[in-house]
């Protein structure tokens, strides 16, 4: 039976939602209706005239190839940048649960990274793997590997991956770790008493108990490689070689913001709240069924 | 509304510094400068401040150039913009186009008492900044052009002659062969690929760019940099690139890191790499014209400018673009221009510090600075060596990096990549001419 908590009256629920809906109203719905607005035009950067133009800027992004392949170019990203930040998470808080002396320093340590700003990740990342000087290249080169992320695609996009999923895989390990902590330990022991070895029990008790953790961090993780990325892009590739990194939001930022393209930019980001959009109505409905709360 | 956020900042600025009298015109002005440049800027600001009692110029950094610009945009949609924004040579045509929201510099000039004389700047340097029928719309601040640096030492260990002609692409592609041959492990590399290789290429050879005067002429230009010999010369750094006697270094000037660090035989980067590489380098360097093909075009021509101008924003009171003009006719002062030609290796914006500076012996001193002088004002420019005045410049560079990049790589030919350029900038310039 659900408890349910009925108001008399209008006031006090509407008073209780107004500081939600007002953040929202402000911060999304004000922007993206701008957004959706300004798509429908071409602008002059100083907001001196506007060129009215319909769907003009959608039929124009959707017949460029190069567009179409970046959503390709933001699938394979996303997916990778997802699945580095989350399996490493997994298996560290696994370790750290573990642990019975040193666990705090440990995860002291597992959280830094997160306190490094994207931005200044890329540049980390870069440095490292600086064709001439970075300190990795250099022994990839010793290993007689020639590491050349500015001209290799599939190098360079190795590299943004990494640098996007390191700071995230603190984030993701606190939450697993969180969760670890909360399954209760009677039911984990009575598994081992009936003589389930930890890979076992990890597969049929603690991952299953962890899916509504699982659930949340895949779909925070997708928003956060759609979304926030573009600093590390911005910083270790600028979207090339050639288009090999240029994700979808990178483009919004570049068109937008460096080329003043801002018809352009915000049917991108029109597009770009629509792709979201549908893939969280799609986790929602197909992968959450797999969740048990 | 505006003229009271004004008048409480000003307010609020004056009770924050008691020294300045309350009498001054506040004039602000946005530059992209940080580090030496920086502070050089804020030295010709203090002086300037210094040398009379009418006006206070404010300089603010703000960002990169893009950000800078970016900035300045933002700011006017707020009414809330500076009385001079530094933009780069990118986004002269966005400046330009933005009618209502600058005002030329002849047009401030003229109308407050400064000292202005148009013809007292270089024709090569002003032409970029000024409109068919001459009038100046920005001043020139920062200008530069690309050379041809070489690392002397590194001819030598590979029993190279570093005195060998270097003036033709001819006999640069030999010398590459002989650098390669002879052990080196990047006998060529560049920066800025879109500026030096075909902007500057084209202006060079004196082929064209874009049409209509490479955009001079007007919004409705299309790019042209897919004739044959900005082919030949993309296939042959293609043909360098896959025989590694031309390492791509990255869209920007990561090549130069490789070159100070004495790794490059050759380079072709702005003559204001003069400063870094002098201050890093621990070879003996030399500073050569860029590089010429024997037979194509019209060349060797003139080199083009990189770099930012100075642009006056409308919206302000006439005491502040007189302010704004007096602060103009410093910098183009023959003192001022003179001594920031000497710091920063920037070409000066008039004759007469240009031969201010010869008479002072300071390229006898430093052999190499006068290169791009005499490259950028041997000839007088054409056309197709004015300058390049292009709507979304910045994004169809990046279309051509990704095109130059795919061809370095070995993924497409000369000619495929450039025609791909061309049709996706022209798409670009379409869109600027429907927007403008």
């Amino acid at each position: 039976m659900e408890k349910r908590v009925t108001f008399k009256g209008w006031l006090l629920p509407l008073c209780l939602i107004a500081p939600q809906v007002l953040v929202s109203a402000v911060f999304f719905f004000y922007p993206a209706g701008q957004a959706i607005w300004q798509s429908l035009f071409i602008p002059d950067p100083f907001g001196l005239s506007m060129q009215f133009v319909g769907l003009g800027n959608f039929e124009y992004l959707l017949s460029d190839p190069y567009y179409r392949t970046s959503f390709l170019t933001t699938a394979i990203f996303s997916t990778l940048v997802t699945l580095a930040s989350m399996i490493p998470a997994l298996f560290l808080a696994v370790v750290a649960d573990r642990l019975i002396k040193g666990a705090g320093v440990y995860r002291t340590m597992l959280i830094w990274p997160y306190a490094v700003a994207p931005a200044v990740a890329g540049v980390l990342w870069l440095f490292m793997f600086n064709t001439r000087v970075g300190v990795v290249s250099w022994y990839l080169g010793n290993l007689g590997y020639d590491w050349n992320h500015v001209l290799n695609g599939g190098e360079a996009m190795g590299l943004v991956v990494v640098a996007s999923a390191w700071g995230r895989i603190s984030y993701n390990f606190l939450f697993f770790f969180a969760a670890l902590q909360a399954i209760p330990k009677s039911v984990i022991e009575a598994a081992a008493i009936d003589g389930a070895r930890f890979w076992k029990r990890f597969w049929t008790i603690v991952l299953p108990l962890l899916s509504p953790t699982t659930f949340f961090l895949l779909v925070v993780n997708i928003v956060y490689a759609f979304f926030e990325t573009f600093g590390v892009i911005h910083t270790i590739t600028s979207g090339g070689p050639q288009q090999s990194t240029t994700i979808l939001v990178y483009k919004v930022f570049s068109d937008g913001f460096v080329g003043q393209d801002l018809g352009s930019s915000a049917a991108q980001s029109v597009i770009l709240l629509l792709v979201v959009g549908a893939l969280t109505i799609f986790q929602f409905k197909f992968v959450e069924r797999r969740v048990h709360y | 509304m505006k003229n009271l956020t004004a008048g409480a900042l000003i307010a609020g600025s004056t009770m924050l510094s008691p020294i300045a009298a309350f009498a001054q015109t506040e004039v602000q002005f946005w530059h992209a400068f940080t580090g030496r440049l920086g502070e050089l800027v804020a030295v010709q600001v203090e002086d300037f401040n210094a040398s009379q009692d009418d006006f206070t110029v404010v300089a603010s950094f703000k960002g990169n150039y893009s950000e800078t610009l970016n900035a300045g945009i933002a700011a006017f949609r707020a009414g809330e913009q500076p009385e001079i924004l530094m933009v780069f040579e990118v986004g002269t045509a966005t400046m330009m186009s933005a009618k209502g929201a600058v005002r030329s510099v002849t047009e401030v000039m003229e109308a407050s008492g400064a000292a202005f004389d148009p013809d007292a700047y270089i024709g090569s340097v002003k032409g970029y900044y000024t409109s068919t029928d001459g009038e100046m719309l920005s001043l020139p601040f920062n200008a530069s052009t690309p050379v041809l640096w070489v690392n002397r030492n590194a001819f030598e260990d590979a029993g190279v002659d570093p005195d060998t002609d270097l003036s033709t692409w001819q006999n640069v592609g030999e010398v590459l062969g002989q650098l390669k041959e002879g052990g080196s492990t990047c006998p060529l590399t560049t920066a800025w690929q879109s500026w030096i290789q075909l902007e500057n290429f084209s202006a060079y050879h004196d082929v064209p760019f874009a049409t209509q005067a490479n955009g001079f002429a007007g919004v409705d230009t299309e790019l042209a940099f897919n004739g044959p010999a900005q082919v030949a010369h993309i296939a042959a750094m293609g043909e360098w690139a896959q025989d590694g006697k031309f390492i791509y270094a990255g869209r920007r000037n990561e090549g130069g890191a490789n070159f100070r660090a004495g790794e490059c035989a050759l380079f072709t980067e702005s003559s204001a790499g003069y400063a870094g590489i002098k201050a890093e380098a621990e070879f003996d360097f030399d500073v050569r014209p860029l590089p010429y093909w024997e037979g194509v075009g019209n060349s060797p021509q003139n080199t083009i400018i990189g770099g930012a101008s100075l642009w006056v924003m409308e919206g302000h009171e006439e005491d502040e673009y007189e302010g704004a003009a007096q602060f103009l006719a410093y910098l183009s002062s023959s003192d001022v221009q003179e001594q920031w030609h000497k710091d920063t290796g920037y070409l000066p914006i008039t004759t007469a510090a240009a031969d201010a500076t010869r008479e002072s012996g300071f390229y006898e001193e430093n052999l190499g600075t006068e290169v791009a002088v005499i490259q950028m004002t041997t000839n007088e420019p054409t056309e197709n060596s004015k300058g390049l005045r292009l709507g979304s410049f910045d994004q169809i560079r990046t279309i051509i990096d990704e095109e130059l990049e795919a061809v370095w790589a070995g993924d497409k030919d000369a000619q495929a990549a450039l025609d791909s350029a061309v049709m996706r900038g022209d798409q670009l310039l379409r869109r600027f001419e429907a927007a403008n």
